[in-house]
């Protein structure tokens, strides 16, 4: 099992661990505030957290992608000291987060998944407990809870009960409610789950507005991919507790297409079976898949304009033609096939980690669909 | 008495029963911990705060009753009565507190609230209800007293098993406890023998002798509270904090 990981570490080349070597020599502002090393978690027989190595800079924006049960929340818990590692470190501001989580705590704003509030308390009072649990008191609290509850356009609400509010009210209160102790360092699970269009928007718009005004560090974990996309300086791509890539888009792109295949979406028309024999005798042509109307052609190069060339001379009419990549969803994607693909192989070795190999799979065509 | 400690332990089990789960149900619990405080604090704040009120309500309870009792009766209690009653009211509150204790180790261990409640309410009925059945049911097969002859030999063990086994309830120990410190005349907790109470002279026991006599439950009540606890603290100690 350990073996055909590596090698799929080995496949995209660089980038993966391109991240230990930041520390010395860096300026101010461009130092790691999170540096973890050879982080391991271990349930039971499974390997939630593989050896996993990350730094992250300050006032940059890092979405921690990847499917559900890859190891995302683990991974923040032991940041937050919350859940002691089996092995490795975890770094932050200089602090072990599993001998100094007091310290940790206090400079780090946790918002979990499904974060909730007491019900028979107001918005504000909730607010205010937390300020006070962060050792705040006082007309210095008030103003603060008044601040941030403008920032977030909770103030309407805040004078009710936390049990009438919505999802995407709760979500907007828990960004209150970690900014109320000023941190450094924001770390949101899933912060984009089950929120509608427009809050997402709303979201997107603080996150962002979090990391540029205020220059706070910012760790995103996710598995929705369009979102976080949006306000990514860098991503880690994180499947079955290992880290299979990392770095800007860009870095990911090229590191995509080094690994030289190339996906072609086109529609034709008319779009027939004898188009479909044709193209396959075509060279450079791996494989073609027919969805609906459209074509998916994965081929060894870029093979664009010997495409429209030949469709052309053959008198087809080209609706659509579009080289996927670039975007993330279709890195994501890649990389999930990856890791799906060396998961097949090792089912039949390995019986017991079946359960695995279907999430695995699920999630690679959750990514496909979405 | 036996009223409050039938349903004394309702008071704590309503105040523990959802202590932690609730807060991880509703997802308070992930909030709570990524404070920068202890994660004792918690689990003792909220035993502590449960004990607090307990105490709160059986003392104003108690001594509301007690003047009441004094206005209808008009009969001024002495020194000493007043005294016997703030030590049944402690006793009291370790007793319930006890409960409370229990109740919140279960929060720890399930992971909803209605199970912990159906599991300290098991425990409760079976203590109130159930033990001294089974106790006497493994003291007669321990030291069997069907016929003459056995229960002749046996009696004296027979009934000190019985005893002992009670013992192990808080509701019974509880109630020995009180019955003791409320009634001066009670002068014996264990079986007593017709030899050793030749020459005695029947008469009321002092308030120090009462304790001295229930000493060894209320060190064995606040005992069983502090294995309760500890076994909360302890679970929700080592226990992962993620919701699912």
């Amino acid at each position: 099992m350990k073996e055909t990981y590596q090698n799929a570490c080995a496949d995209s080349p660089e980038g993966v661990y391109e991240t230990t070597d930041g520390g010395a020599g860096m300026s101010e502002n461009n130092r790691n505030v999170i540096e973890i090393a050879h982080l391991t978690k271990q349930y039971g027989d499974k390997r939630a957290v593989d050896d996993l190595n990350l730094s992250i800079r300050k006032g940059e924006v890092f979405g921690l992608l990847g499917p559900n049960g890859a190891g995302k929340t683990t991974t923040i818990l032991m940041l937050l000291g919350l859940t002691e590692p089996t092995a490795g470190t975890a770094l932050i501001e200089g602090l072990d987060c599993a001998r100094h989580p007091l310290e940790v705590k206090s400079i780090v704003g946790y918002l979990p998944d499904n974060v909730g509030f007491y019900p028979d308390m107001t918005g504000r009072q909730n607010l205010r407990f937390t300020g006070q649990l962060n050792g705040l008191s006082g007309q210095e609290l008030e103003d603060r809870i008044d601040a941030l509850l403008e920032r977030v356009g909770m103030s309407e609400a805040a004078d009710r009960r936390a049990g009438t509010y919505s999802k995407g009210m709760r979500q907007r209160l828990g960004i209150a409610d970690v900014l109320i102790k000023d941190p450094e360092i924001i770390i949101m699970d899933e912060p984009t789950l089950g929120i509608d269009p427009e809050g997402m928007r709303e979201l997107l718009n603080l996150i962002r507005e979090l990391s540029v005004e205020d220059g706070r560090t910012i760790l995103i974990s996710s598995h929705q991919l369009h979102q976080i996309q949006k306000v990514c300086d860098r991503v880690g791509i994180f499947v079955e507790g290992r880290l299979i890539a990392s770095g800007t888009l860009s870095e990911l792109e090229e590191q995509m297409l080094r690994d030289g295949s190339y996906l072609l979406e086109v529609n034709v028309h008319p779009c027939d079976d004898k188009l479909l024999g044709m193209l396959s005798r075509q060279e450079g042509i791996e494989k073609i898949q027919k969805e609906g109307n459209t074509l998916m052609i994965t081929s060894k190069q870029d093979i664009r304009g010997q495409l429209t060339k030949f469709l052309g001379e053959k008198e087809y009419t080209i609706l659509h033609l579009h080289q996927r990549g670039g975007d993330l969803d279709e890195i994501y994607r890649r990389y999930f096939e990856k890791a799906g693909q060396s998961d097949e192989r090792n089912s039949y070795e390995e019986k017991k980690k079946h359960g695995w190999r279907h999430r695995g799979k699920d999630a690679s065509q959750g990514a496909d669909r979405a | 008495m036996s009223f409050i400690a039938l349903l004394g332990p309702i008071i704590g089990l309503a105040l523990g029963f959802d202590a932690v789960n609730s807060e991880r149900a509703g997802g308070t619990l992930n909030r709570l911990v990524s404070q920068p405080i202890y994660r004792d604090s918690i689990i003792i704040g909220k035993f502590l705060a449960g004990t607090a009120v307990i105490a709160a309500i059986i003392y104003t309870m108690g001594i509301a009753i007690g003047a009441v009792g004094v206005i209808v009766a008009g009969v001024k209690p002495s020194g000493e009565e007043v005294w016997r009653i703030l030590v049944f009211l402690t006793f009291t509150v370790v007793y319930v507190a006890f409960w409370l204790a229990l109740s919140i180790w279960f929060s720890v261990v399930c992971r909803h609230a209605a199970t912990s409640a159906l599991a300290s309410i098991a425990l409760w009925v079976f203590f109130a209800i159930f033990m001294s059945l089974v106790s006497s049911i493994i003291a007669n097969a321990v030291y069997p007293v069907g016929d003459d002859y056995h229960a002749m030999i046996n009696s004296y063990n027979n009934y000190t098993l019985n005893l002992s086994l009670n013992r192990i309830s808080p509701y019974y120990l509880y109630s020995e406890a009180v019955s003791t410190i409320m009634n001066p005349t009670v002068r014996s907790v264990n079986i007593v023998t017709m030899d050793q109470l030749v020459g005695a002279v029947s008469g009321y026991l002092s308030l120090g002798q009462s304790l001295l006599l229930v000493w060894p439950h209320l060190t064995g009540l606040a005992a069983l509270m502090l294995i309760a606890f500890g076994g909360s603290y302890i679970g929700f100690m080592r226990q992962e904090v993620r919701a699912n």
